[in-house]
Formats: C-alpha cells, structure tokens, sequence
C-alpha cells in the first residue's frame, strides 16, 4: 500500500488536556477514510495539527513521504492538502464565483485560467447557477459545498473535510456522498474525513479510525469497526455492551 | 491593458467616468485660480486616501500613522533638491525608497510578531509620533524650525523641478490620482488584489487556500507607503516648506484617512467621493461660517468630525456603495 | 551629576506617573469590561482638566477637593455616551468603534479648541513653589498632594471593585457576558455605568493633573496615546498593572528628560511600546494573550 499520508505517534496537550494521544495510521493513496469518534475525541485537533494551524508535541506527520508537521498551514495547502472547517468559513462578501476563484488562483495565476477552473469545480458540486450570490446569502447545505468546492479548487491530493455532513438533511448528505465518490474515483482524490454522519462513513469510507479521548481505539473496515465492543462503549457507555 | 483596465466596469460607469476625467481636464480654463487650488486640495487628498486605502480596505490593517510616509517622502525629495539639486522626479525615487523601508518594518513588526487591530493602529501612531520628535532635532533638514524650498518668479512652468503656477500642480496632482486609481483597479483585478480580498475577509480561511498572508500583507503595507511617499513629494513641491510639527502630526494621519472612510473603506471610488464630499463640503460651509463671522480654527475639524461621526453611524459601508446602488453603476465591483 | 538630581527626578517622575496610572486604570477598566477601545481617552481628560480650570477660576476651590466634583460630571459624560452612542457598536467591525471614538475624539479637541483658544492654561495654587524636604529629596508639595490624592482614589477603585456588590457584578461581566446575562444582570446598565466609572477615573486624574501640567487642546491626542502606552505596557485587564505602568512610564519620560532633551522623552515611552508589543504583548501583568 503507498501511504499518502502517515501519523505516527502524534499527541498534542492544551495546559491540562491530553487532546490527542499517540495517534498513528496511514491513508493509502487514492483510498477514503475516516475518523470517528464521540465528541472531544481530538478528531478535530487532529485535523488541525495535520492541516498546520498547529505543530505535534510528539510525533510526526508525513504526506507523499516528506515530513511536515511543522510546516505552516498555507505550506501545506501548496504541497497538495485542502481542508474544510467544520464551522464554515466563506469569504462572506464576496461572490460564490471568487470564492472558488481564490481557491483555484494557487495552481492558476491568470484570473481568466482560475475562472474557467473554478467554473469546472463549481458545477461538479452543483453551484454553478448561483455563483454570481454573494457567499452570505447561501444556506448552509450550500455553504458547506461552497467549502468543499473552494478547496478543491486548489486541486489537492488530499482532501480533508471536518464534518461536512453536519447539519445536512438525507437527501444533501446522498448528494454530497455522490459528489465525493465521484471525485475519488475520476481522480483519484484521497479524502481523509471526519464525521459523525454514520450514513455518510458507511457509504464512503474503506477503512475507518475511531477515536476517544484522544486515543486511537480501533481501526478497519466500517462494519468490522462499529461492531467492535470498545467502540460501542465510547458512544453509548457500558453498559450498552451488556 | 486597456481592456484590463475596464474590465468589470459596467458601461454606464465607463460614460460617467469619461464625463468626470473631461471636466477634470478642463478646470483649469473654467476655474479661478481659488477653485483650482480647492481641487489640487481635492484631488492630493483623493489621491493620499486612495493610497491608505491599499492597507486598510485590501489588506485589512488600519493605519493611523501615515503621515510618516508622507513627511518621509517629502522630507527625502525636499533635501536631495536642496542641498544637492536633484530634480524632485529623481529625488522620488529616494523619497518611495525610504517609506518602503519604513512600510516594510513596520509591516514586518505587525505581521510577523502578529499585532493586529487596536495594538497595530497604536504602533503606527506610536511609528509617526517618533518620527516628528525625531525630525524635531534633525539639523540637515531644519529641525522644528523648519525645511524652506527656494521660490523664485518664473516665466514659465519647470516641470522637471516642479517650479510653476496652480495649474502644472493641478495637472501633475490630477495624472497622480488617475494613476493611482488605475493601479489599484488593475491590482484588484489580478491575482494579488483577489489575495487581498480573501485576507481581508478572513485570514485563516485564506491561508488554508495556500495564500501567504504575511507575504501578502507585507505587499500591501509597501505599496501603500511608496505611494503615499509620492504624494509627500508633491506636498513638499507645492507648499515650499515643510514643518515637522506639521506634517508628522496625528492630524494629518487623521485627516488622511477622512476621505476613504466616509466615501468607503476598500471601495475602489470611495476615496475620490469621500475625498470630493470632504473638500466641496468644507469649503462651503467655510465660505458660510465666514459670512457669519464665525471664523475660527478648529470649526473645519468639528465638522469634519461630525461627517466622520454621520457616516460610521448611518453610513458604515461608506457614501460610495450606498450611492452606487442608488446609480445602478456597478455590476460587481468590490 | 549628583546623585541627588537622579533621585529627585526619579521621585517627580513616580508621583506624576501615579497620576498617569489612574488615567490609564480609566482606559483599562473600559477596554477590560466594556471591549470598547477609547480612542477619546485622553481627550475627556482634557475636557476634566479645563473644567477643573474653569471651576478654579470661578469659585477659587482647590483642584484636589474639585476632583470630586469633576470625576462626578465626566462620569455622567462618560455614562451618556455609552448608553447612547457607542453601545450599537459593541457588535460591529472593530475598525467602526475606532472611528467613531476618534470623530468624538477631533469633535471634542476642536471644541475645546474653539472655546478657550490654544494657548496653555494651568492653575496656581496657594502651595504652589512649596516643596518637602526629605533628607537628600526635594520634593514638590503640589506633586506630593497630587500623588497623594491620586493614591486615595486608586485605593477606593480597587475596594469598589473588590468589595461592593455592584463592583463584583461589573467584574463578573468582564470574566463571562453570557454568565452575567444568565444570572440576570442588566448588562447594558452595567457597561455604562463602567464606562461612567471610567471616565471619572479619567475626570479625578485630570483635576489633580491640572496642577501638574499646562493644558491645551492639543493635550488630547497625547494623553490617549499615552493611556494605551500605559495600559499595553502594563497589561490589559489589569488595574495594578495600569498603575505599575504608569509608575513606569512616569519614571522612563522622567529619567529620558533628564539624559537626553526633555523634548524627545516620548521617544522611549514609543521604544518600550514597540518593545512590548512585540516581545511581551499581554503586558506586564496581562491576562489576555493577543
């Protein structure tokens, strides 16, 4: 398996908290997985850490085989990762069109080349027709794909998105599932995911981590995962195993 | 580059803008010589508000200190044209390479060392306020006595060593200020003018679209002070004498930044409007208090602080996006 | 030079420090409760220092006994303005609170301007060429008064504040808004009345300032950026730390007065900002981290 991204052994304490606690997988190249866990897991932190905004305590982080869990987060959108944020960040102002142009500006310096680009990203995710709305005026399931077409525009090798799903009804988590799977399989794109949405994990993912308190607690294929004892106690408690 | 330069403009704007640059070119043979001067007055401040605006609508960081820029610029160019003779078109060079530098560090303290916000706006009081003092004691250049350019009658207009009546200032300040906003609309354009976009909107998202926001930034705050430093040049070209207390001063800071906010920060037109509102506007009422017999200093001020006060609680987006709605002009300018 | 001088500059420069402090407690007590950024600071202060002028002038009465008085008048400025003009603001871009303190800030300095002109006014007091002696010090007694007064005062801002109930209530908003919303405090109540306690900060300082130093409009600008010199220095959201940084500052302009030009002493108040701004930004005794 070529490994697109290795963690190994990453931790990160804020003053009293252990947040994440030598967490350790690899995301094969061209591969979906996804990271789960109950709330305050360190699925977030863990993201961050691997996205730049922070460095590891220990351990290290390592994509296409260089290492660069101390490089700085727009470094790492150049060497190929985008992100989402779980809480979405939309340049409000501006239009749903240079939104996405700003994104696809990183490989494009020409505004014209990143307008025919972000035209292309815009209608894979299905914004195309909005794209002259100022990104204010958006609801949030389009919002979140104005997120995820916003990065992609950056034409990443590996894509992470923080909860996308959340907040979605069925019928858009189908949709953006659809889109996703599309991506990964016209183009290869590795997409490391967290989620709550166990709909959206099943469907997508190969290989499943879960986290709890921070700690990696099993990993695998999505059905072998959830049936895991350790698994189903992080979520529902003990005595839910009985 | 023409069809860049009216890219996004819509075609009621183009006409307007044809109209404006006509009547602009043609004052000085319908004007006195007192409406001129009001208009290089207009214009110096459309053209300093354009240049401030570079940092604070584009990039996002207010500036409360430019006027050190200016008096650099002014200062730089005045001496060289003094105590050397160079011409005030070559002395520009030295005059932006200087505010550069004082941009550059300035912006690297901020940015690298992450002071935003309050904390930035005091150090570039903190930065102007340093200087005045500072050229309070410098002797090569007068000190608090002050730096004289020589007058002399000419017969005619010295364009190279900017030595003539109103009307080669108003055509100088008058190409300055369309340039500057040519410059700008290009910039915004571009590539980099988008980046300056995202960082203003929000600076962690743009950084994780691949933007270097310190490089970005660092951009920004150096244009701003190269130009601004030109407009010093012509400060010093035209008054003739330059007083640290004066051009350092937190008034002039103040003062500069009244046309953009008011007309609308970031906008590519709101400094001229603000800066055109300003000037018309203060004249008038000067005109009106004298009339009455209320002439006495400060009264400008008040009122300009009154606008300034009128707007930031009405008008918080700025006179130029709420009257461009109203004229239907623009189609997606920022 | 004799060690003497180097003392007795060091004590002027404490005790007109300690006035400063309490100017810059005023700034710090807004910024720490109210989030507000009071461009206007010191121009409220000059408006204290010309009315203490004014009322010494007319009725004779010592600016000391006048702080009262005049803390009590800047509080109701200080409460009006809050409750009617800058509360909208609280929630907008940060850039528009400037702008609006900094339009009452030029409305303020050019009023004064017009109203008593710019030329220096300062207030004569009967004890006015007294000075203390104390072994090798020589001490003005107007310094050591306004020193004096201004520690009083201090001294009742921190019991209000630790003590009183509605002191702790003012508190607890600055520690947690949504907490002190849930607990049913009238928060709106509560930043105007902070930013009227800070004004009267700023109203005190300034009657007892007036004995120290001549006022002119232009005093305004200076004294804000001053108080923020004061306020970053020694940490933000911290009172102690505004006194400390007051007595700091005091003691750097005194002691760069007396080494270099007395002209160019604000130049190492700005060397220490920048100083601190970029190694030490919370302060010396800061809370919040920028």
């Amino acid at each position: 398996m070529t490994a697109l991204l290795s963690v190994e052994g990453v931790s990160k304490r804020f003053r009293g908290l252990l947040a994440v606690d030598k967490v350790t997988f690899q995301v094969a190249r061209g591969s979906i997985f996804a990271v789960i866990g109950p709330n305050g897991a360190g699925k977030t932190t863990l993201f961050n850490i691997i996205a730049g905004m922070f460095a590891p305590d220990r351990g290290s982080v390592a994509f296409a085989g260089e290492r660069i869990e101390a490089l700085a987060p727009d470094e790492i959108c150049r060497r190929g990762i985008g992100r989402t944020f779980q809480l979405v960040r939309p340049f409000p102002a501006l239009t749903v069109e240079d939104n996405v142009v700003i994104g696809a500006m990183l490989r494009r310096h020409d505004p014209a080349g990143a307008r025919r680009h972000a035209h292309e990203v815009l209608a894979r995710l299905d914004l195309f027709g909005k794209r002259h709305q100022p990104a204010s005026a958006l609801t949030l399931p389009d919002r979140k794909r104005l997120e995820v077409a916003r990065a992609l525009a950056t034409d990443p090798k590996l894509l992470l998105l923080d909860e996308v799903m959340a907040g979605l009804r069925p019928a858009e988590t189908d949709r953006m599932v659809s889109a996703l799977t599309q991506l990964n399989r016209e183009f290869g794109l590795t997409i490391l995911l967290i989620e709550h949405v166990m709909r959206a994990v099943m469907a997508l993912a190969a290989r499943v981590l879960v986290l709890h308190h921070g700690a990696a607690i099993a990993e695998g294929a999505p059905e072998a995962v959830v049936r895991e004892p350790a698994v189903i106690q992080s979520y529902l408690g003990a005595e839910a195993v009985e | 580059m023409s069809a860049r330069l009216l890219e996004g403009v819509s075609r009621r704007g183009i006409a307007l803008l044809a109209v404006l640059l006509a009547v602009l070119l043609a004052v000085p043979w319908i004007a006195n010589d007192y409406l001129l001067t009001v208009l290089i007055i207009a214009l110096y401040s459309a053209y300093t508000g354009q240049a401030w605006n570079v940092m604070m609508g584009f990039a996002g960081q207010l500036s409360l200190g430019h006027a050190i820029y200016v008096g650099l610029g002014a200062y730089a160019a005045a001496a060289l044209y003094v105590h050397f003779g160079i011409a005030p078109w070559l002395g520009l060079a030295a005059a932006i390479a200087i505010a550069v530098a004082c941009g550059a560090i300035i912006g690297f303290l901020a940015f690298r060392f992450g002071v935003g916000g309050v904390y930035f706006a005091i150090l570039t009081i903190a930065f102007a306020e340093f200087a005045r003092i500072g050229f309070d004691h410098f002797q090569w250049v007068g000190a608090s006595s002050g730096f004289f350019l020589p007058v002399a009658n000419y017969t005619r207009n010295d364009l190279w060593n900017l030595r003539g009546d109103p009307t080669m200032f108003y055509y100088v300040m008058l190409a300055l200020t369309v340039a500057a906003f040519a410059l700008c609309h290009v910039l915004l354009k571009s590539r980099i003018g988008y980046y300056w976009l995202a960082i203003r909107e929000d600076e962690i998202a743009a950084r994780s679209l691949g933007i270097d926001t310190f490089r970005y930034k660092m951009y920004a705050a150096v244009l701003s002070a190269g130009m601004t430093a030109v407009a010093g040049v012509f400060f010093a070209f035209y008054y003739n004498n330059l007083f640290p207390e004066q051009v350092f001063h937190i008034s002039r800071s103040i003062e500069l930044i009244l046309g953009p906010i008011i007309g609308g920060i970031g906008t590519l037109f709101g400094p001229l409007i603000g800066a055109f509102l300003l000037t018309s506007l203060s004249e008038a009422m000067q005109e009106l208090l004298s009339a009455l017999g209320f002439d006495a200093p400060g009264v400008k001020q008040v009122f300009y602080g009154l606008c300034l006060l009128v707007v930031v609680i009405a008008l918080p987006g700025g006179v130029w996006p709420w009257l461009a709605g109203k004229l239907h002009v623009t189609r997606r300018d920022p | 030079m004799a060690a003497e001088i180097y003392l007795n500059v060091a004590v002027s420069g404490l005790l007109t420090g300690l006035v400063y402090g309490l100017m810059a407690v005023g700034l710090s007590v807004i910024f720490g409760v109210v989030r507000v950024v009071n461009f206007a600071h010191g121009e409220m202060m000059t408006v204290a220092m010309y009315l203490a002028i004014a009322l010494f002038n007319s009725l004779g009465l010592d600016p000391l006994v006048m702080a009262v008085p005049v803390a009590g008048a800047l509080f109701a400025l200080g409460y009006v303005m809050q409750a009617g003009l800058i509360n909208p603001f609280i929630t907008r871009p940060e850039y528009s609170q400037f702008m609006l303190l900094i339009a009452v800030a030029i409305i303020i300095v050019n009023v004064l301007l017009i109203v008593f002109g710019p030329d220096a006014r300062n207030v004569q007091t009967s004890y006015a060429f007294d000075s203390f002696l104390l072994g090798p010090l020589i001490i003005d007694a107007t310094k050591v008064y306004a020193g004096g007064a201004t520690l009083v005062i201090t001294a009742a801002l921190f019991a209000f504040f630790r003590f009183a109930p509605l002191g702790k209530a003012i508190r607890a908003c600055a520690d947690n808004y949504t907490g002190a919303l849930v607990v049913g405090l009238n928060v709106k109540r509560l930043y105007a009345l902070t930013f009227g306690l800070g004004a009267a900060c700023v109203g005190a300082a300034g009657s007892i300032l007036v004995l120290l130093v001549d006022v002119t409009p232009a005093l305004g600008p200076a004294l804000t950026l001053l108080a923020f010199i004061i306020v970053i220095t020694g940490g933000l959201g911290s009172m102690v730390g505004a006194v400390l940084g007051g007595l700091l500052i005091g003691f750097t302009e005194a002691m760069a007065g007396l080494f270099f030009t007395p002209s160019a002493k604000s130049m190492f108040s700005f060397g220490l900002l920048v100083l601190v701004l970029l190694f030490r930004p919370q302060g010396i005794l800061g809370k919040r981290v920028l």
